[in-house]
Protein backbone atom coordinates (compact mmCIF):
# COMPACT_ATOMS: atom_id res chain seq x y z
CA UNK A 1 0.00 0.00 0.00
CA UNK A 2 2.78 2.36 1.01
CA UNK A 3 4.85 1.52 -2.06
CA UNK A 4 1.97 2.33 -4.35
CA UNK A 5 1.85 5.85 -3.01
CA UNK A 6 5.54 6.53 -3.75
CA UNK A 7 5.19 7.68 -7.37
CA UNK A 8 2.47 10.12 -6.38
CA UNK A 9 4.70 11.64 -3.71
CA UNK A 10 7.50 11.97 -6.22
CA UNK A 11 5.22 13.50 -8.84
CA UNK A 12 3.30 15.70 -6.43
CA UNK A 13 5.28 18.92 -6.24
CA UNK A 14 6.06 19.16 -9.97
CA UNK A 15 2.56 18.25 -11.04
CA UNK A 16 1.09 20.77 -8.63
CA UNK A 17 3.41 23.47 -9.98
CA UNK A 18 2.51 22.73 -13.59
CA UNK A 19 -1.20 22.53 -12.83
CA UNK A 20 -1.35 25.74 -10.82
CA UNK A 21 1.02 27.80 -12.95
CA UNK A 22 0.44 26.40 -16.41
CA UNK A 23 -2.98 24.74 -16.73
CA UNK A 24 -4.95 27.03 -14.40
CA UNK A 25 -3.50 30.21 -16.02
CA UNK A 26 -4.72 28.93 -19.39
CA UNK A 27 -8.16 28.77 -17.80
CA UNK A 28 -7.84 32.31 -16.54
CA UNK A 29 -6.75 33.44 -19.97
CA UNK A 30 -9.84 31.73 -21.42
CA UNK A 31 -12.00 33.62 -18.94
CA UNK A 32 -10.25 36.90 -19.72
CA UNK A 33 -10.73 36.35 -23.45
CA UNK A 34 -14.51 36.33 -22.92
CA UNK A 35 -14.67 39.50 -20.84
CA UNK A 36 -15.45 42.96 -22.04
CA UNK A 37 -14.62 46.44 -20.86
CA UNK A 38 -11.34 48.00 -19.79
CA UNK A 39 -8.87 47.55 -16.96
CA UNK A 40 -10.62 48.12 -13.66
CA UNK A 41 -14.06 47.50 -15.07
CA UNK A 42 -13.61 44.15 -16.81
CA UNK A 43 -16.73 42.05 -16.78
CA UNK A 44 -17.21 38.40 -17.65
CA UNK A 45 -20.11 38.14 -20.08
CA UNK A 46 -19.23 35.52 -22.72
CA UNK A 47 -18.05 38.25 -25.04
CA UNK A 48 -17.28 36.08 -28.08
CA UNK A 49 -16.85 39.21 -30.19
CA UNK A 50 -13.25 39.37 -28.90
CA UNK A 51 -12.51 36.32 -31.03
CA UNK A 52 -14.35 37.63 -34.05
CA UNK A 53 -12.54 40.96 -33.84
CA UNK A 54 -9.19 39.31 -33.17
CA UNK A 55 -9.50 37.22 -36.29
CA UNK A 56 -10.81 39.91 -38.59
CA UNK A 57 -8.51 42.66 -37.40
CA UNK A 58 -5.27 40.71 -37.20
CA UNK A 59 -5.68 38.09 -39.93
CA UNK A 60 -2.70 39.52 -41.85
CA UNK A 61 -0.43 39.09 -38.83
CA UNK A 62 -1.62 35.52 -38.35
CA UNK A 63 -0.98 34.61 -41.97
CA UNK A 64 2.37 36.40 -41.87
CA UNK A 65 3.44 34.56 -38.71
CA UNK A 66 2.70 31.19 -40.24
CA UNK A 67 4.33 32.07 -43.56
CA UNK A 68 7.48 33.37 -41.82
CA UNK A 69 7.63 30.40 -39.46
CA UNK A 70 7.06 27.99 -42.34
CA UNK A 71 9.76 29.60 -44.48
CA UNK A 72 12.20 29.65 -41.57
CA UNK A 73 11.46 25.98 -40.80
CA UNK A 74 12.07 24.99 -44.41
CA UNK A 75 15.33 26.97 -44.53
CA UNK A 76 16.41 25.42 -41.22
CA UNK A 77 15.79 21.95 -42.63
CA UNK A 78 17.83 22.67 -45.76
CA UNK A 79 20.70 24.15 -43.74
CA UNK A 80 20.57 21.67 -40.86
CA UNK A 81 20.52 18.38 -42.73
CA UNK A 82 23.97 18.56 -44.35
CA UNK A 83 25.55 19.67 -41.06
CA UNK A 84 23.79 16.97 -39.03
CA UNK A 85 24.81 14.43 -41.66
CA UNK A 86 28.42 15.57 -41.61
CA UNK A 87 28.57 15.47 -37.80
CA UNK A 88 27.03 12.00 -37.69
CA UNK A 89 29.00 10.33 -40.48
CA UNK A 90 32.01 12.38 -41.49
CA UNK A 91 33.21 14.48 -38.60
CA UNK A 92 35.41 11.86 -36.89
CA UNK A 93 37.48 13.58 -34.25
CA UNK A 94 35.85 16.92 -35.08
CA UNK A 95 32.48 15.67 -33.91
CA UNK A 96 32.48 17.18 -30.42
CA UNK A 97 33.83 20.48 -31.66
CA UNK A 98 31.09 20.70 -34.30
CA UNK A 99 28.42 19.82 -31.76
CA UNK A 100 29.83 22.58 -29.61
CA UNK A 101 29.44 25.02 -32.52
CA UNK A 102 25.79 23.98 -32.82
CA UNK A 103 24.94 24.78 -29.19
CA UNK A 104 27.33 27.73 -28.81
CA UNK A 105 24.71 30.30 -29.90
CA UNK A 106 22.63 29.28 -26.88
CA UNK A 107 25.44 30.44 -24.63
CA UNK A 108 24.96 34.03 -25.70
CA UNK A 109 21.82 35.91 -24.83
CA UNK A 110 19.00 35.50 -27.36
CA UNK A 111 18.43 39.24 -27.66
CA UNK A 112 22.12 40.04 -28.21
CA UNK A 113 22.39 37.32 -30.84
CA UNK A 114 19.44 38.86 -32.66
CA UNK A 115 20.84 42.36 -32.32
CA UNK A 116 24.17 41.08 -33.72
CA UNK A 117 22.26 40.25 -36.91
CA UNK A 118 21.21 43.87 -37.03
CA UNK A 119 24.89 44.74 -37.33
CA UNK A 120 25.56 41.96 -39.84
CA UNK A 121 22.63 42.92 -42.06
CA UNK A 122 22.99 46.70 -41.75
CA UNK A 123 23.08 48.73 -44.96
CA UNK A 124 26.55 48.76 -46.53
CA UNK A 125 27.76 45.86 -44.39
CA UNK A 126 29.80 43.28 -46.33
CA UNK A 127 27.03 40.70 -46.05
CA UNK A 128 24.37 43.10 -47.32
CA UNK A 129 26.60 44.19 -50.19
CA UNK A 130 27.22 40.59 -51.15
CA UNK A 131 23.47 39.88 -51.06
CA UNK A 132 22.89 43.00 -53.11
CA UNK A 133 25.48 41.86 -55.66
CA UNK A 134 23.79 38.47 -56.17
CA UNK A 135 20.39 40.13 -56.38
CA UNK A 136 18.98 39.07 -53.02
CA UNK A 137 18.86 42.53 -51.49
CA UNK A 138 17.07 44.89 -53.86
CA UNK A 139 18.00 48.49 -53.13
CA UNK A 140 20.82 47.36 -50.84
CA UNK A 141 18.56 47.00 -47.82
CA UNK A 142 17.94 43.86 -45.83
CA UNK A 143 16.79 45.19 -42.49
CA UNK A 144 13.09 45.93 -42.05
CA UNK A 145 12.12 43.38 -44.71
CA UNK A 146 10.45 39.98 -44.48
CA UNK A 147 13.77 38.47 -45.49
CA UNK A 148 15.51 39.86 -42.42
CA UNK A 149 12.86 38.49 -40.05
CA UNK A 150 12.90 35.06 -41.70
CA UNK A 151 16.72 35.09 -41.59
CA UNK A 152 16.65 35.92 -37.89
CA UNK A 153 14.11 33.18 -37.12
CA UNK A 154 16.13 30.70 -39.17
CA UNK A 155 19.31 31.51 -37.31
CA UNK A 156 17.81 31.52 -33.83
CA UNK A 157 15.96 28.22 -34.15
CA UNK A 158 18.49 26.33 -36.31
CA UNK A 159 20.00 24.33 -33.40
CA UNK A 160 16.53 22.95 -32.61
CA UNK A 161 16.54 21.46 -36.11
CA UNK A 162 20.13 20.23 -36.14
CA UNK A 163 20.14 18.37 -32.83
CA UNK A 164 17.14 16.02 -33.38
CA UNK A 165 18.24 15.24 -36.95
CA UNK A 166 21.74 14.52 -35.72
CA UNK A 167 20.37 12.31 -32.93
CA UNK A 168 18.33 10.23 -35.38
CA UNK A 169 21.17 9.97 -37.93
CA UNK A 170 23.64 8.97 -35.26
CA UNK A 171 21.42 6.07 -34.23
CA UNK A 172 21.40 4.57 -37.74
CA UNK A 173 23.26 1.30 -37.97
CA UNK A 174 25.95 1.91 -40.62
CA UNK A 175 25.59 -1.70 -41.71
CA UNK A 176 22.12 -0.93 -43.09
CA UNK A 177 23.61 1.61 -45.48
CA UNK A 178 26.39 -0.86 -46.34
CA UNK A 179 23.78 -3.49 -47.05
CA UNK A 180 22.01 -1.12 -49.40
CA UNK A 181 25.24 -0.53 -51.27
CA UNK A 182 26.05 -4.26 -51.34
CA UNK A 183 22.73 -4.76 -53.04
CA UNK A 184 23.95 -2.48 -55.83
CA UNK A 185 22.20 0.72 -54.89
CA UNK A 186 24.12 3.86 -55.77
CA UNK A 187 25.12 6.28 -53.03
CA UNK A 188 22.19 8.63 -53.75
CA UNK A 189 19.80 5.66 -53.84
CA UNK A 190 21.10 4.34 -50.54
CA UNK A 191 20.63 7.80 -49.09
CA UNK A 192 17.10 8.22 -50.42
CA UNK A 193 15.88 4.75 -49.46
CA UNK A 194 17.78 4.01 -46.26
CA UNK A 195 19.30 7.05 -44.57
CA UNK A 196 16.57 9.59 -45.27
CA UNK A 197 13.61 7.42 -44.11
CA UNK A 198 15.50 6.39 -40.99
CA UNK A 199 16.14 10.02 -40.11
CA UNK A 200 12.46 10.95 -40.56
CA UNK A 201 11.68 11.01 -36.81
CA UNK A 202 14.48 13.55 -36.36
CA UNK A 203 13.12 15.67 -39.19
CA UNK A 204 9.61 15.60 -37.73
CA UNK A 205 10.85 16.49 -34.24
CA UNK A 206 13.13 19.22 -35.62
CA UNK A 207 10.44 20.86 -37.74
CA UNK A 208 8.06 20.96 -34.74
CA UNK A 209 10.72 22.33 -32.41
CA UNK A 210 11.50 25.04 -34.97
CA UNK A 211 8.03 25.89 -36.19
CA UNK A 212 6.23 26.21 -32.85
CA UNK A 213 8.54 28.80 -31.25
CA UNK A 214 9.03 30.61 -34.57
CA UNK A 215 5.28 31.08 -35.10
CA UNK A 216 4.91 32.74 -31.69
CA UNK A 217 8.13 34.74 -31.77
CA UNK A 218 8.17 38.52 -31.63
CA UNK A 219 11.81 39.29 -30.90
CA UNK A 220 13.06 38.85 -34.46
CA UNK A 221 10.27 40.91 -35.97
CA UNK A 222 10.84 43.57 -33.31
CA UNK A 223 14.56 43.98 -33.93
CA UNK A 224 15.00 42.99 -37.57
CA UNK A 225 11.64 43.77 -39.13
CA UNK A 226 9.86 47.00 -39.95
CA UNK A 227 6.32 48.21 -39.40
CA UNK A 228 5.13 45.94 -42.20
CA UNK A 229 6.65 42.80 -40.72
CA UNK A 230 4.86 42.59 -37.38
CA UNK A 231 3.97 39.05 -36.40
CA UNK A 232 1.10 37.93 -34.20
CA UNK A 233 3.47 37.71 -31.23
CA UNK A 234 4.17 41.43 -31.57
CA UNK A 235 0.45 42.17 -31.53
CA UNK A 236 -0.16 40.05 -28.44
CA UNK A 237 2.80 41.63 -26.68
CA UNK A 238 1.75 45.18 -27.38
CA UNK A 239 -1.93 44.58 -26.59
CA UNK A 240 -0.98 43.06 -23.24
CA UNK A 241 1.91 45.28 -22.25
CA UNK A 242 1.34 48.68 -23.85
CA UNK A 243 -2.35 48.98 -24.65
CA UNK A 244 -3.65 46.90 -21.71
CA UNK A 245 -6.36 45.49 -23.97
CA UNK A 246 -6.34 42.19 -22.12
CA UNK A 247 -9.47 40.52 -23.51
CA UNK A 248 -8.41 40.92 -27.15
CA UNK A 249 -4.85 39.84 -26.34
CA UNK A 250 -6.11 36.77 -24.50
CA UNK A 251 -8.39 35.85 -27.40
CA UNK A 252 -5.49 36.24 -29.86
CA UNK A 253 -3.27 34.02 -27.68
CA UNK A 254 -5.91 31.32 -27.72
CA UNK A 255 -6.39 31.51 -31.45
CA UNK A 256 -2.61 31.29 -31.91
CA UNK A 257 -2.38 28.25 -29.67
CA UNK A 258 -5.32 26.57 -31.39
CA UNK A 259 -3.93 27.23 -34.87
CA UNK A 260 -0.53 25.85 -33.89
CA UNK A 261 -2.16 22.76 -32.36
CA UNK A 262 -4.17 22.19 -35.53
CA UNK A 263 -1.08 22.63 -37.70
CA UNK A 264 0.87 20.20 -35.51
CA UNK A 265 -1.87 17.57 -35.52
CA UNK A 266 -2.26 17.76 -39.30
CA UNK A 267 1.49 17.60 -39.73
CA UNK A 268 1.89 14.58 -37.47
CA UNK A 269 -0.95 12.80 -39.26
CA UNK A 270 0.66 13.65 -42.56
CA UNK A 271 4.15 12.67 -41.46
CA UNK A 272 2.62 9.60 -39.81
CA UNK A 273 5.29 9.53 -37.19
CA UNK A 274 4.52 7.21 -34.34
CA UNK A 275 8.18 7.32 -33.48
CA UNK A 276 8.03 10.87 -32.18
CA UNK A 277 4.97 10.78 -29.99
CA UNK A 278 5.40 7.11 -29.20
CA UNK A 279 8.62 7.77 -27.41
CA UNK A 280 7.32 10.76 -25.52
CA UNK A 281 4.14 9.12 -24.31
CA UNK A 282 5.67 5.78 -23.49
CA UNK B 1 43.66 15.96 -72.03
CA UNK B 2 45.51 16.30 -68.77
CA UNK B 3 43.66 19.56 -68.17
CA UNK B 4 40.36 17.83 -68.55
CA UNK B 5 41.29 15.12 -66.09
CA UNK B 6 42.41 17.86 -63.71
CA UNK B 7 39.02 19.48 -63.98
CA UNK B 8 37.22 16.20 -63.53
CA UNK B 9 39.46 15.37 -60.60
CA UNK B 10 38.63 18.72 -58.99
CA UNK B 11 34.96 18.07 -59.71
CA UNK B 12 35.19 14.68 -58.08
CA UNK B 13 36.95 16.08 -55.04
CA UNK B 14 34.26 18.74 -54.77
CA UNK B 15 31.50 16.14 -55.00
CA UNK B 16 33.11 13.91 -52.40
CA UNK B 17 33.58 16.74 -49.98
CA UNK B 18 30.42 18.70 -50.76
CA UNK B 19 28.74 17.73 -47.49
CA UNK B 20 31.79 18.73 -45.47
CA UNK B 21 32.09 22.06 -47.28
CA UNK B 22 28.44 22.89 -46.69
CA UNK B 23 28.77 21.77 -43.06
CA UNK B 24 31.80 24.02 -42.62
CA UNK B 25 29.87 26.99 -44.01
CA UNK B 26 26.97 26.28 -41.64
CA UNK B 27 29.39 26.21 -38.70
CA UNK B 28 30.73 29.60 -39.77
CA UNK B 29 27.15 30.86 -40.02
CA UNK B 30 26.36 29.59 -36.51
CA UNK B 31 29.40 31.25 -35.01
CA UNK B 32 29.30 34.52 -36.97
CA UNK B 33 27.04 36.47 -34.57
CA UNK B 34 29.15 35.35 -31.61
CA UNK B 35 32.25 36.66 -33.37
CA UNK B 36 30.40 39.94 -34.01
CA UNK B 37 29.39 40.21 -30.33
CA UNK B 38 33.02 39.63 -29.31
CA UNK B 39 34.36 42.08 -31.89
CA UNK B 40 31.91 44.80 -30.89
CA UNK B 41 32.81 44.38 -27.22
CA UNK B 42 36.09 46.07 -28.24
CA UNK B 43 34.33 48.79 -30.21
CA UNK B 44 34.58 52.46 -29.35
CA UNK B 45 31.29 53.71 -30.78
CA UNK B 46 30.95 57.33 -31.77
CA UNK B 47 27.38 57.81 -30.58
CA UNK B 48 25.06 55.80 -28.37
CA UNK B 49 24.55 53.02 -30.88
CA UNK B 50 26.97 50.14 -31.06
CA UNK B 51 26.02 48.97 -34.57
CA UNK B 52 28.94 50.16 -36.69
CA UNK B 53 32.63 49.63 -36.15
CA UNK B 54 34.51 52.78 -35.14
CA UNK B 55 37.73 51.87 -33.37
CA UNK B 56 39.41 49.43 -31.03
CA UNK B 57 39.41 49.99 -27.26
CA UNK B 58 39.83 47.89 -24.13
CA UNK B 59 37.97 50.47 -22.01
CA UNK B 60 34.73 48.56 -21.81
CA UNK B 61 36.46 45.37 -20.72
CA UNK B 62 38.36 47.32 -18.07
CA UNK B 63 35.14 48.90 -16.81
CA UNK B 64 32.74 46.03 -17.49
CA UNK B 65 30.80 46.62 -14.28
CA UNK B 66 30.65 50.41 -14.39
CA UNK B 67 26.91 50.63 -15.01
CA UNK B 68 24.89 50.23 -11.81
CA UNK B 69 21.58 49.53 -13.58
CA UNK B 70 23.17 46.84 -15.71
CA UNK B 71 24.89 45.28 -12.69
CA UNK B 72 21.65 45.21 -10.80
CA UNK B 73 19.84 43.56 -13.71
CA UNK B 74 22.61 40.99 -14.00
CA UNK B 75 22.47 40.25 -10.29
CA UNK B 76 18.69 39.83 -10.44
CA UNK B 77 19.08 37.43 -13.37
CA UNK B 78 21.72 35.38 -11.55
CA UNK B 79 19.67 35.19 -8.36
CA UNK B 80 16.58 34.24 -10.32
CA UNK B 81 18.42 31.62 -12.38
CA UNK B 82 20.03 30.00 -9.33
CA UNK B 83 16.73 29.75 -7.44
CA UNK B 84 14.77 28.57 -10.50
CA UNK B 85 17.47 25.99 -11.22
CA UNK B 86 17.52 24.59 -7.69
CA UNK B 87 13.74 24.31 -7.42
CA UNK B 88 13.10 22.98 -10.92
CA UNK B 89 15.97 20.48 -10.72
CA UNK B 90 14.75 18.96 -7.46
CA UNK B 91 11.10 18.88 -8.48
CA UNK B 92 11.88 17.66 -12.02
CA UNK B 93 14.25 14.92 -10.88
CA UNK B 94 11.60 13.53 -8.53
CA UNK B 95 9.11 13.51 -11.41
CA UNK B 96 11.57 11.74 -13.70
CA UNK B 97 12.20 9.09 -11.03
CA UNK B 98 8.47 8.48 -10.69
CA UNK B 99 7.95 8.25 -14.45
CA UNK B 100 10.80 5.86 -15.17
CA UNK B 101 10.82 3.72 -12.05
CA UNK B 102 7.14 3.28 -11.33
CA UNK B 103 4.07 2.11 -13.12
CA UNK B 104 1.01 3.86 -11.82
CA UNK B 105 -2.39 5.11 -12.75
CA UNK B 106 -2.17 8.50 -14.47
CA UNK B 107 1.31 8.05 -15.91
CA UNK B 108 0.25 8.97 -19.43
CA UNK B 109 -1.51 12.07 -18.16
CA UNK B 110 1.63 13.07 -16.25
CA UNK B 111 3.73 12.59 -19.38
CA UNK B 112 1.30 14.71 -21.34
CA UNK B 113 1.40 17.46 -18.71
CA UNK B 114 5.19 17.56 -19.05
CA UNK B 115 5.27 17.65 -22.86
CA UNK B 116 2.59 20.31 -23.33
CA UNK B 117 4.52 23.33 -21.94
CA UNK B 118 7.39 22.52 -24.30
CA UNK B 119 4.98 22.54 -27.24
CA UNK B 120 3.40 25.86 -26.28
CA UNK B 121 4.77 29.09 -27.74
CA UNK B 122 6.42 31.20 -25.07
CA UNK B 123 4.21 34.17 -25.83
CA UNK B 124 1.13 32.11 -24.96
CA UNK B 125 2.69 30.88 -21.71
CA UNK B 126 3.69 34.40 -20.77
CA UNK B 127 0.25 35.78 -21.62
CA UNK B 128 -1.57 33.04 -19.70
CA UNK B 129 0.52 33.58 -16.58
CA UNK B 130 0.01 37.32 -16.79
CA UNK B 131 -3.77 36.83 -17.07
CA UNK B 132 -3.59 34.61 -13.99
CA UNK B 133 -1.53 37.10 -11.99
CA UNK B 134 -3.79 39.96 -13.05
CA UNK B 135 -6.97 38.23 -11.95
CA UNK B 136 -5.64 36.74 -8.68
CA UNK B 137 -5.13 39.46 -6.13
CA UNK B 138 -2.42 37.65 -4.08
CA UNK B 139 0.32 38.25 -6.60
CA UNK B 140 2.13 41.45 -7.37
CA UNK B 141 4.28 41.30 -10.48
CA UNK B 142 7.97 41.21 -9.63
CA UNK B 143 10.71 38.82 -8.56
CA UNK B 144 8.29 36.24 -7.13
CA UNK B 145 6.15 36.02 -10.23
CA UNK B 146 9.31 35.75 -12.34
CA UNK B 147 10.53 32.89 -10.17
CA UNK B 148 7.19 31.08 -10.45
CA UNK B 149 7.27 31.47 -14.23
CA UNK B 150 10.88 30.38 -14.62
CA UNK B 151 10.45 27.25 -12.48
CA UNK B 152 7.33 26.44 -14.50
CA UNK B 153 9.05 26.42 -17.89
CA UNK B 154 12.23 24.73 -16.60
CA UNK B 155 10.53 21.70 -15.02
CA UNK B 156 9.67 19.94 -18.30
CA UNK B 157 13.20 20.24 -19.62
CA UNK B 158 14.69 18.90 -16.38
CA UNK B 159 12.34 15.90 -16.50
CA UNK B 160 13.24 15.10 -20.10
CA UNK B 161 17.01 15.28 -19.49
CA UNK B 162 17.02 13.29 -16.23
CA UNK B 163 14.60 10.73 -17.66
CA UNK B 164 16.86 10.01 -20.64
CA UNK B 165 19.67 9.33 -18.18
CA UNK B 166 17.49 7.03 -16.07
CA UNK B 167 16.29 5.02 -19.05
CA UNK B 168 19.84 3.93 -19.87
CA UNK B 169 20.47 2.98 -16.25
CA UNK B 170 21.69 -0.52 -15.39
CA UNK B 171 19.38 -1.65 -12.58
CA UNK B 172 21.69 -4.60 -11.80
CA UNK B 173 23.96 -2.15 -10.01
CA UNK B 174 21.18 -1.40 -7.54
CA UNK B 175 20.35 -5.08 -7.15
CA UNK B 176 23.99 -5.74 -6.33
CA UNK B 177 24.01 -3.07 -3.64
CA UNK B 178 20.86 -4.50 -2.09
CA UNK B 179 22.27 -8.03 -2.22
CA UNK B 180 25.25 -6.72 -0.31
CA UNK B 181 22.92 -5.50 2.44
CA UNK B 182 22.40 -1.84 1.60
CA UNK B 183 19.04 -0.33 2.56
CA UNK B 184 16.84 1.25 -0.12
CA UNK B 185 17.88 4.69 0.98
CA UNK B 186 21.59 3.85 1.06
CA UNK B 187 21.30 2.25 -2.37
CA UNK B 188 19.75 5.42 -3.70
CA UNK B 189 22.28 7.66 -2.00
CA UNK B 190 25.43 5.64 -2.76
CA UNK B 191 24.62 4.00 -6.11
CA UNK B 192 21.70 5.58 -7.95
CA UNK B 193 22.36 9.23 -7.21
CA UNK B 194 26.08 9.25 -8.15
CA UNK B 195 25.29 7.47 -11.41
CA UNK B 196 22.48 9.80 -12.49
CA UNK B 197 24.35 12.85 -11.18
CA UNK B 198 25.67 13.83 -14.64
CA UNK B 199 22.09 13.80 -15.90
CA UNK B 200 20.95 15.96 -13.01
CA UNK B 201 23.91 18.27 -13.48
CA UNK B 202 23.17 18.55 -17.20
CA UNK B 203 19.52 19.25 -16.46
CA UNK B 204 20.47 21.92 -13.93
CA UNK B 205 22.75 23.57 -16.48
CA UNK B 206 20.00 23.58 -19.06
CA UNK B 207 17.55 25.06 -16.55
CA UNK B 208 20.07 27.75 -15.62
CA UNK B 209 20.71 28.60 -19.27
CA UNK B 210 16.98 28.73 -20.05
CA UNK B 211 16.27 30.93 -17.05
CA UNK B 212 19.09 33.42 -17.45
CA UNK B 213 18.33 33.83 -21.16
CA UNK B 214 14.56 34.03 -20.92
CA UNK B 215 13.08 37.14 -22.39
CA UNK B 216 9.53 36.54 -23.61
CA UNK B 217 7.93 35.08 -20.47
CA UNK B 218 9.84 37.54 -18.27
CA UNK B 219 8.71 40.40 -20.46
CA UNK B 220 5.12 39.58 -19.53
CA UNK B 221 5.56 38.83 -15.83
CA UNK B 222 8.30 41.09 -14.51
CA UNK B 223 6.37 44.14 -13.33
CA UNK B 224 9.11 46.67 -12.65
CA UNK B 225 11.82 44.08 -11.93
CA UNK B 226 14.58 44.16 -14.54
CA UNK B 227 16.58 41.09 -15.58
CA UNK B 228 19.58 41.07 -17.90
CA UNK B 229 17.57 40.35 -21.09
CA UNK B 230 14.92 42.88 -20.03
CA UNK B 231 17.64 45.48 -19.51
CA UNK B 232 18.90 44.85 -23.05
CA UNK B 233 15.39 45.17 -24.43
CA UNK B 234 14.84 48.44 -22.61
CA UNK B 235 18.25 49.78 -23.58
CA UNK B 236 17.82 48.88 -27.26
CA UNK B 237 15.92 52.08 -28.02
CA UNK B 238 18.37 54.46 -26.40
CA UNK B 239 21.42 52.47 -27.51
CA UNK B 240 22.88 49.38 -25.90
CA UNK B 241 26.05 50.10 -23.93
CA UNK B 242 29.15 48.21 -25.04
CA UNK B 243 29.41 46.72 -21.54
CA UNK B 244 26.45 44.49 -22.47
CA UNK B 245 28.63 42.79 -25.08
CA UNK B 246 31.45 42.41 -22.56
CA UNK B 247 29.14 40.81 -20.00
CA UNK B 248 27.60 38.60 -22.68
CA UNK B 249 31.06 37.31 -23.55
CA UNK B 250 31.92 36.76 -19.87
CA UNK B 251 28.70 34.74 -19.45
CA UNK B 252 29.57 32.87 -22.64
CA UNK B 253 32.99 31.87 -21.27
CA UNK B 254 31.51 30.69 -18.00
CA UNK B 255 28.90 28.60 -19.79
CA UNK B 256 31.54 27.03 -22.02
CA UNK B 257 33.62 26.17 -18.95
CA UNK B 258 30.59 24.69 -17.16
CA UNK B 259 29.77 22.65 -20.24
CA UNK B 260 33.33 21.36 -20.41
CA UNK B 261 33.04 20.34 -16.77
CA UNK B 262 29.72 18.58 -17.41
CA UNK B 263 31.14 16.63 -20.36
CA UNK B 264 34.12 15.59 -18.26
CA UNK B 265 31.90 14.49 -15.41
CA UNK B 266 29.67 12.53 -17.76
CA UNK B 267 32.64 10.65 -19.23
CA UNK B 268 33.86 9.83 -15.74
CA UNK B 269 30.46 8.49 -14.75
CA UNK B 270 30.28 6.43 -17.93
CA UNK B 271 33.67 4.95 -17.11
CA UNK B 272 32.53 4.19 -13.57
CA UNK B 273 29.42 2.45 -14.80
CA UNK B 274 31.13 0.49 -17.56
CA UNK B 275 34.16 -0.75 -15.67
CA UNK B 276 32.37 -3.75 -14.18
CA UNK B 277 31.32 -5.77 -17.22
CA UNK B 278 34.67 -5.13 -18.89
CA UNK B 279 36.55 -6.54 -15.94
CA UNK B 280 34.20 -9.48 -15.83
CA UNK B 281 34.83 -10.49 -19.41
CA UNK B 282 38.50 -9.65 -19.04
CA UNK B 283 38.98 -11.92 -16.05
CA UNK B 284 36.62 -14.55 -17.36
CA UNK B 285 38.47 -14.86 -20.65
CA UNK B 286 41.80 -15.02 -18.90
CA UNK B 287 42.90 -11.65 -20.30
CA UNK B 288 44.57 -9.32 -17.79
CA UNK B 289 42.02 -6.83 -16.54
CA UNK B 290 44.30 -3.92 -17.44
CA UNK B 291 44.35 -4.95 -21.10
CA UNK B 292 40.58 -5.15 -21.18
CA UNK B 293 40.23 -1.75 -19.56
CA UNK B 294 42.62 -0.26 -22.09
CA UNK B 295 40.44 -1.21 -25.04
Amino acid sequence: MRRRAIPYFLLGPGTAWLLVFFVVPLGYMAKLSLESGFVGSLEFNWHWDNYKEALSEYDTQFVRSFVYAGAATLLCLIIAYPLAYAIAFKAGRWRNLMLFAVVAPFFTTYLIRTIAWKTILADESPVTEFLHAIGLAPGGHVLATSGAVIAGLTYNFLPFMILPIYASLERIDARLIEAGKDLYSSAPQAFARVTLPLSAPGIVAGTLLTFIPAAGDYVNAYFLGGAGNRMIGNVIQSLYLSQADYPSAAALSFVLMALIMIAVVIYIRFAGSEALMGEEAR
Amino acid sequence: MSGESGVSRAWRWLREHAVNIVAGLVVVYLLLPIAIILLFSFNDPAGRYNYTWVGFTLDHWAHAFSRPELNEALLTSLKLAVLATVISTIVGTLMALALVRHNFFGRRAANFLIVIPMATPEVVMGAALLSFFLLIPWFTLGFETLLIAHVMFCISFVVVVVRSRLIGFDRNLEEAAKDLGASSFDTFRLVTLPLIMPGIFGAAMLAFALSIDDFVISNFNSGTTVTFPLYIFGAAQRGIPVEVNVIAMILFSFTVAAMGLATWQQRRAEKLASVRPEQETGVGAGVPAGAAAAT
